[in-house]
């Protein structure tokens, strides 16, 4: 077994007096994905935020190794972690390629620009987003999903061990979303430690290897390999849906996947 | 339209271009008009006697010095505000950072004399002081940016509304001296620290242009800064004190000239992009180069008098922003 590099244990939260998370506890190995899942509101961005320092826990811990995240400098925190943002505005407009270039800010002398080697990065970064083509256009001029590659682009081009991923996938379309989910596994298999919030529940069901699923309420209902925690009665407990699961084994009869279907909107909306 | 950001090798040269025409017609026009080949005469024979000489060497040069020097800290500090605050409208004359120098600036006038360090020292602290109470209301809602910008144009207010009192109270010149600071003006400048002044802005540009990898990243929001590695807090002050100077320095030479911060940084970023590595260098000479040809024009449309030359950056400015509030509305 893999070393744990991320450990949380009995994590609670409240934001201005209210319980957001309560009793979280979950490791992380290196080299494997873990999707967290959940409703609108459960505090998964939250969750994310916890983990990479930015908030601090009301109780409980996150640990980094053997030191809390929050003890932490930001520099110390970007070496080990590259956050993919949720979609945000863009009221500058960069050239795609300098934008991927921020990611290589922690390596850079304070007085100094970006090196050959930063740029080496930044360009192989662009290739495996499939978004090499786009390096010089303006970044205020994307569309939301290839914004949402450079985005990637710059995580990956940050070169940290643990990728972080905030609904970073939302916006693109079946082909894309397809391709970087590929892309995921590729990095997850190469040693690349990956944390998302995601609510494709197919595609995070074939490429993690863990799940957190968590309550409307912040609770913990169950972490574990996608085929223990994404039960029926689990995904009812978190979203309120009843789904058909279907079983799939792989070709190399190794693995099952799972299929997810939600109930036609023509069932249970009569009383 | 997807045409991107390329040629970005011809910004050096186009800058400079501007700049230069900008000076020849500083030299050039004015009260005493001069044609190129006097003007020409005159810069390769500097010792020579007359008035057209004099009128160069003595008047004209120091003057295009001064506002090359103003436009240029005007245009680069409000650059760093439009990265820091995420708000392409900042712009110092708005923010009431100018505005906060100004009272800072006549504060020291009215206890100290024209030629005192408290000048440059009291506009800092004043361009600080306001620029701390509007980062601090717009903070205070997150919906930052028309609440940025009605903050700013009220602490501009308020400053402008404790100078008029002060200078109408205070007993020496008070109408000579309204009229400077209210509109700008580039007249004067036999302050003693004028060279020094001079230097702590070319020393500020240079280092705000060092950290062109910091400023791209706080155009990303300080939250997404602090997750590519920047410790917000140290930074930012760092930031703010720079562009704070900038801006104190101008105004206690030149009074409230607005505008330049905001025209001339996005007129550069709509031709190259907002990457900080050509933005802060080509700000500082195009900056330098618009205020010289507005104190040109201001020099010369109602010749022999003189149009404070904020009156002219401001006839440019107020309606570009306009234009902009509408475009960002959308």
């Amino acid at each position: 077994m893999e070393a744990r590099i991320l450990e949380i244990q009995e994590l609670d939260f409240s934001y201005r007096g209210k319980k957001v998370l309560r009793q979280i506890s979950f490791g992380v190995e290196q080299g494997t994905i873990l999707s967290i899942m959940g409703a609108n509101g459960s505090g998964k961005s939250t969750l994310l935020r916890l983990l990479r320092g930015r908030l601090r826990p009301d109780s409980g811990s996150v640990w980094w190794g053997r030191t809390a995240a929050h003890r932490l400098s930001r520099r110390e925190m970007a070496l080990k972690v590259a956050v993919v943002p949720q979609q945000l505005q863009q009221p500058f407009g960069f050239q795609v390629r300098e934008m991927v270039a921020m990611g290589r800010y922690i390596y850079q002398h304070p007085l100094a620009g970006p090196s050959r080697r930063d740029w080496k990065f930044v360009d192989e970064a662009l290739t495996s987003t499939d978004s090499a083509h786009l390096a010089t256009r303006c970044s205020a001029e994307l569309s939301g999903g290839e914004l949402q590659r450079v985005m990637l682009a710059r995580a990956l081009a940050q070169q940290a061990p643990v990728l972080m991923l905030d609904e970073a996938t939302s916006q693109l379309d079946m082909g894309h979303k397809r391709s970087i989910c590929l892309l995921l596994r590729d990095l997850g298999q190469h040693g690349k430690t990956i944390v998302q919030v995601s609510h494709d529940m197919n595609s995070a069901a074939e490429i993690s290897d863990k799940i957190l699923l968590l309550s409307p309420a912040g609770e913990q209902i169950a972490f574990g390999p996608p085929h223990e925690v994404l039960t029926a009665a689990h995904i009812e407990a978190a979203y309120g849906v009843q789904v058909d699961i279907e079983r799939h084994s792989s070709t190399d009869g190794r693995t099952d996947i799972l299929r997810f279907l939600p109930q036609p909107l023509s069932f249970g909306s009569a009383p | 339209m997807q045409l991107g950001i390329k040629h970005t090798y011809l910004w050096l040269p186009l800058c400079l271009i501007f700049l230069g025409g900008a000076v020849v017609a500083g030299l050039m026009y004015g009260t005493v008009p001069l044609t190129a080949a006097e003007l020409v005469d005159i810069l390769f024979h500097p010792h020579s006697a007359g008035l057209k000489s004099t009128v160069v060497w003595q008047l004209r040069l120091p003057r295009v010095g001064l506002a090359a020097l103003v436009g240029m800290a005007l245009a680069v500090s409000g650059t760093v505000f439009q990265a820091v605050l995420r708000n392409p409208l900042a712009d110092p004359y708005i923010l009431g950072v100018s505005g906060g120098a100004a009272l800072g600036a006549v504060l020291a006038l009215t206890f100290f004399s024209a030629q005192s360090y408290a000048v440059p020292s009291l506009a800092f602290c004043g361009a600080l002081s306001a620029l701390l109470l509007v980062y601090l209301v717009a903070r205070a809602h997150q919906a930052a940016t028309h609440t940025l910008i009605l903050a700013g144009v009220m602490v501009g207010s308020l400053c402008t509304a404790v100078l008029m009192f002060l200078l109408l109270y205070s007993p020496a010149d008070p109408m000579r001296n309204a009229l400077f600071w209210l509109a700008g003006n580039l007249a004067r400048g036999e302050e003693r620290w004028l060279p020094y002044g001079a230097g702590v802005c070319v020393i500020l540009v240079l280092l705000l242009w060092s950290r062109a990898g910091l400023l791209d990243v706080f155009t990303q929001g300080e939250d997404v800064a602090a997750d590519l590695g920047v410790d917000i807090g140290r930074e930012r002050l760092f930031l703010f004190c720079a562009a704070g100077l900038l801006v104190a320095i101008a105004v206690a030479l030149a009074g409230l000239v607005g505008f330049v911060g905001l025209v001339v940084p996005h007129a550069i970023r709509l031709l190259w992009g907002a990457g900080h590595t050509r933005l802060i260098p080509a700000a500082a000479i195009v900056g330098a180069g618009f205020l010289v040809g507005a104190d040109a024009l201001a020099r010369t449309v109602l010749a022999p008098a003189e149009v404070p030359v904020g009156v002219v950056t401001a006839l440019v400015g107020a309606p570009f922003f306009l234009y902009l509030l509408r475009l960002r509305g959308r």
